[in-house]
Protein backbone atom coordinates (compact mmCIF):
# COMPACT_ATOMS: atom_id res chain seq x y z
CA UNK A 1 0.00 0.00 0.00
CA UNK A 2 1.48 3.05 -0.56
CA UNK A 3 0.05 7.06 -1.01
CA UNK A 4 1.99 9.85 -2.43
CA UNK A 5 1.98 13.81 -2.95
CA UNK A 6 4.24 15.24 -5.37
CA UNK A 7 4.92 18.14 -7.29
CA UNK A 8 6.59 17.08 -10.32
CA UNK A 9 4.45 15.73 -13.09
CA UNK A 10 4.38 12.26 -13.72
CA UNK A 11 2.97 9.17 -16.25
CA UNK A 12 0.46 7.52 -15.05
CA UNK A 13 0.88 4.23 -17.02
CA UNK A 14 4.52 4.32 -16.47
CA UNK A 15 4.03 5.26 -12.28
CA UNK A 16 1.69 1.58 -12.49
CA UNK A 17 4.19 -0.56 -14.58
CA UNK A 18 7.27 0.28 -11.99
CA UNK A 19 4.55 -0.39 -8.33
CA UNK A 20 3.20 -3.57 -9.51
CA UNK A 21 7.12 -5.32 -10.94
CA UNK A 22 7.72 -4.08 -7.18
CA UNK A 23 4.86 -5.70 -5.92
CA UNK A 24 5.60 -8.62 -3.48
CA UNK A 25 2.11 -9.63 -5.04
CA UNK A 26 3.15 -11.27 -8.47
CA UNK A 27 1.17 -14.03 -9.35
CA UNK A 28 -1.34 -13.63 -6.25
CA UNK A 29 -3.71 -10.70 -8.20
CA UNK A 30 -5.65 -11.69 -11.32
CA UNK A 31 -7.02 -7.95 -11.32
CA UNK A 32 -5.50 -4.30 -11.39
CA UNK A 33 -8.31 -1.41 -11.79
CA UNK A 34 -6.68 1.63 -12.79
CA UNK A 35 -8.17 5.06 -12.49
CA UNK A 36 -6.63 8.30 -13.89
CA UNK A 37 -7.91 11.90 -13.65
CA UNK A 38 -6.19 14.35 -15.90
CA UNK A 39 -6.80 18.01 -16.43
CA UNK A 40 -9.61 19.35 -18.19
CA UNK A 41 -9.11 22.34 -20.33
CA UNK A 42 -12.20 23.94 -19.89
CA UNK A 43 -14.92 24.16 -16.82
CA UNK A 44 -18.15 25.46 -16.34
CA UNK A 45 -18.13 26.78 -19.94
CA UNK A 46 -14.80 28.18 -19.64
CA UNK A 47 -11.68 27.95 -21.23
CA UNK A 48 -8.92 27.09 -17.97
CA UNK A 49 -5.05 27.98 -19.05
CA UNK A 50 -3.78 26.31 -16.11
CA UNK A 51 -4.72 25.33 -12.19
CA UNK A 52 -2.88 25.78 -8.95
CA UNK A 53 -3.44 22.48 -6.59
CA UNK A 54 -3.27 23.17 -2.85
CA UNK A 55 -3.57 20.39 -0.16
CA UNK A 56 -3.34 20.40 3.66
CA UNK A 57 0.65 18.49 4.28
CA UNK A 58 -0.28 16.00 6.68
CA UNK A 59 -3.73 15.75 6.44
CA UNK A 60 -4.00 14.73 2.63
CA UNK A 61 -1.70 12.18 3.33
CA UNK A 62 -3.10 10.41 6.41
CA UNK A 63 -6.54 10.66 4.99
CA UNK A 64 -5.23 9.06 1.49
CA UNK A 65 -3.79 6.43 4.42
CA UNK A 66 -7.13 6.14 6.18
CA UNK A 67 -9.01 5.33 3.03
CA UNK A 68 -6.65 3.19 1.03
CA UNK A 69 -6.64 1.06 4.66
CA UNK A 70 -10.44 1.27 4.83
CA UNK A 71 -10.62 -0.30 0.91
CA UNK A 72 -8.07 -3.24 2.17
CA UNK A 73 -10.62 -4.26 5.20
CA UNK A 74 -13.63 -3.87 3.07
CA UNK A 75 -12.64 -5.13 -0.19
CA UNK A 76 -10.03 -8.32 -0.72
CA UNK A 77 -7.46 -6.42 -1.99
CA UNK A 78 -3.62 -7.30 -2.51
CA UNK A 79 -2.66 -3.85 -2.40
CA UNK A 80 -2.84 -0.25 -3.97
CA UNK A 81 -1.36 2.81 -5.02
CA UNK A 82 -2.38 6.34 -4.96
CA UNK A 83 -0.68 9.21 -6.08
CA UNK A 84 -1.70 12.98 -6.27
CA UNK A 85 -0.10 15.84 -8.25
CA UNK A 86 -0.20 19.47 -6.09
CA UNK A 87 1.27 23.06 -7.40
CA UNK A 88 0.82 23.77 -10.68
CA UNK A 89 -0.81 21.86 -13.45
CA UNK A 90 -1.39 22.09 -17.23
CA UNK A 91 -4.24 20.85 -19.47
CA UNK A 92 -4.19 16.78 -19.92
CA UNK A 93 -1.83 16.39 -17.25
CA UNK A 94 -2.61 13.70 -14.76
CA UNK A 95 -3.62 14.62 -11.72
CA UNK A 96 -4.75 11.39 -9.52
CA UNK A 97 -3.72 8.02 -10.27
CA UNK A 98 -6.16 5.11 -8.18
CA UNK A 99 -4.52 1.69 -8.58
CA UNK A 100 -5.80 -1.51 -6.98
CA UNK A 101 -4.83 -5.21 -6.93
CA UNK A 102 -6.82 -8.16 -6.13
CA UNK A 103 -7.63 -12.09 -7.18
CA UNK A 104 -10.79 -10.93 -9.10
CA UNK A 105 -11.88 -7.68 -10.69
CA UNK A 106 -15.26 -7.47 -8.58
CA UNK A 107 -13.14 -6.29 -5.71
CA UNK A 108 -10.69 -4.19 -7.77
CA UNK A 109 -13.14 -2.24 -9.98
CA UNK A 110 -15.73 -1.61 -6.39
CA UNK A 111 -12.62 -0.81 -4.43
CA UNK A 112 -11.05 1.45 -7.26
CA UNK A 113 -14.47 3.76 -7.23
CA UNK A 114 -14.76 3.98 -3.96
CA UNK A 115 -11.34 5.27 -3.20
CA UNK A 116 -12.07 7.55 -6.33
CA UNK A 117 -15.30 8.82 -4.54
CA UNK A 118 -14.12 9.15 -1.07
CA UNK A 119 -10.96 10.85 -2.26
CA UNK A 120 -13.15 13.60 -4.45
CA UNK A 121 -15.16 13.84 -1.43
CA UNK A 122 -13.21 14.85 1.39
CA UNK A 123 -9.44 14.42 0.96
CA UNK A 124 -8.41 18.09 1.48
CA UNK A 125 -7.36 19.39 -2.01
CA UNK A 126 -8.41 22.46 -3.67
CA UNK A 127 -7.90 23.68 -6.87
CA UNK A 128 -7.71 26.85 -8.14
CA UNK A 129 -8.17 27.76 -12.06
CA UNK A 130 -6.35 30.47 -14.05
CA UNK A 131 -9.07 31.41 -16.76
CA UNK A 132 -7.94 34.18 -19.39
CA UNK A 133 -9.93 36.67 -17.10
CA UNK A 134 -8.10 36.02 -14.08
CA UNK A 135 -8.49 33.00 -11.68
CA UNK A 136 -10.95 31.56 -9.33
CA UNK A 137 -11.42 28.58 -6.94
CA UNK A 138 -13.49 25.88 -7.74
CA UNK A 139 -16.49 25.80 -5.64
CA UNK A 140 -17.38 21.89 -5.88
CA UNK A 141 -16.63 18.78 -7.13
CA UNK A 142 -18.81 17.68 -9.94
CA UNK A 143 -20.87 14.66 -8.49
CA UNK A 144 -19.14 11.76 -11.13
CA UNK B 1 1.71 25.95 24.63
CA UNK B 2 -0.60 27.16 22.56
CA UNK B 3 -3.53 26.15 19.92
CA UNK B 4 -2.42 26.56 16.20
CA UNK B 5 -5.24 27.55 13.56
CA UNK B 6 -4.51 27.41 9.97
CA UNK B 7 -6.72 28.42 7.33
CA UNK B 8 -6.82 27.63 3.78
CA UNK B 9 -7.44 27.81 -0.16
CA UNK B 10 -10.27 30.30 -0.94
CA UNK B 11 -10.82 30.85 3.54
CA UNK B 12 -7.42 31.71 3.45
CA UNK B 13 -6.99 34.26 1.06
CA UNK B 14 -10.72 35.81 2.24
CA UNK B 15 -9.34 36.29 5.84
CA UNK B 16 -6.31 37.40 4.53
CA UNK B 17 -4.19 35.16 6.82
CA UNK B 18 -3.24 31.66 6.46
CA UNK B 19 -2.20 30.64 10.41
CA UNK B 20 -2.36 31.93 14.14
CA UNK B 21 -1.53 30.97 17.51
CA UNK B 22 -3.94 31.17 20.50
CA UNK B 23 -3.18 31.02 23.70
CA UNK B 24 -3.99 27.93 25.62
CA UNK B 25 -7.10 27.63 27.52
CA UNK B 26 -8.69 30.99 26.08
CA UNK B 27 -10.56 28.94 24.06
CA UNK B 28 -12.80 25.42 24.60
CA UNK B 29 -14.27 24.66 21.40
CA UNK B 30 -13.48 24.52 18.06
CA UNK B 31 -16.57 27.05 17.44
CA UNK B 32 -14.70 29.41 19.92
CA UNK B 33 -11.22 28.90 18.25
CA UNK B 34 -13.03 30.03 15.15
CA UNK B 35 -14.40 32.95 16.80
CA UNK B 36 -11.10 34.36 18.63
CA UNK B 37 -8.64 33.67 15.37
CA UNK B 38 -10.91 35.51 13.09
CA UNK B 39 -12.31 38.41 15.51
CA UNK B 40 -15.79 36.64 15.17
CA UNK B 41 -16.45 36.80 11.98
CA UNK B 42 -19.03 34.90 10.23
CA UNK B 43 -18.18 31.17 9.28
CA UNK B 44 -19.34 30.12 5.62
CA UNK B 45 -21.94 27.91 6.04
CA UNK B 46 -20.22 24.86 4.22
CA UNK B 47 -16.46 25.45 5.94
CA UNK B 48 -15.19 22.25 6.76
CA UNK B 49 -12.66 21.72 10.01
CA UNK B 50 -10.07 19.35 11.27
CA UNK B 51 -8.57 18.60 14.99
CA UNK B 52 -5.14 17.42 14.47
CA UNK B 53 -5.80 16.38 11.09
CA UNK B 54 -8.90 14.35 11.51
CA UNK B 55 -12.44 16.16 10.67
CA UNK B 56 -14.56 17.11 13.90
CA UNK B 57 -17.58 19.65 13.91
CA UNK B 58 -17.73 23.14 15.93
CA UNK B 59 -18.73 21.39 19.46
CA UNK B 60 -15.67 19.44 19.40
CA UNK B 61 -13.20 20.20 22.66
CA UNK B 62 -9.88 21.49 22.11
CA UNK B 63 -6.80 22.01 24.26
CA UNK B 64 -3.16 23.16 24.67
CA UNK B 65 -1.23 21.86 21.77
CA UNK B 66 -3.81 20.91 19.60
CA UNK B 67 -3.67 22.11 15.61
CA UNK B 68 -7.02 23.17 14.32
CA UNK B 69 -7.52 24.28 10.65
CA UNK B 70 -10.86 25.25 8.85
CA UNK B 71 -11.29 25.13 4.69
CA UNK B 72 -13.68 25.18 2.08
CA UNK B 73 -15.06 21.91 0.64
CA UNK B 74 -12.31 20.14 -1.23
CA UNK B 75 -11.68 19.73 -5.17
CA UNK B 76 -8.99 17.45 -5.62
CA UNK B 77 -9.14 14.20 -7.87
Amino acid sequence: MKVEIREAGFEPFAEVSRYQTAMQAAGKFGAAAVFVGSMRDFNEGDTVEQMWLEHYPGMTEKYLEKISCDAMERWDLLDSFILHRVGRICPADAIVLVAVWSAHRAAAFEASRWLMEELKSRAPFWKKETLSEGERWVAKNTPG
Amino acid sequence: MSISIKFFASLREQLGRDDCELEAGTVRTVAEAWARATNDAAMPVNTLMALNMEYVDVDTPVSDGDEVAFFPPVTGG
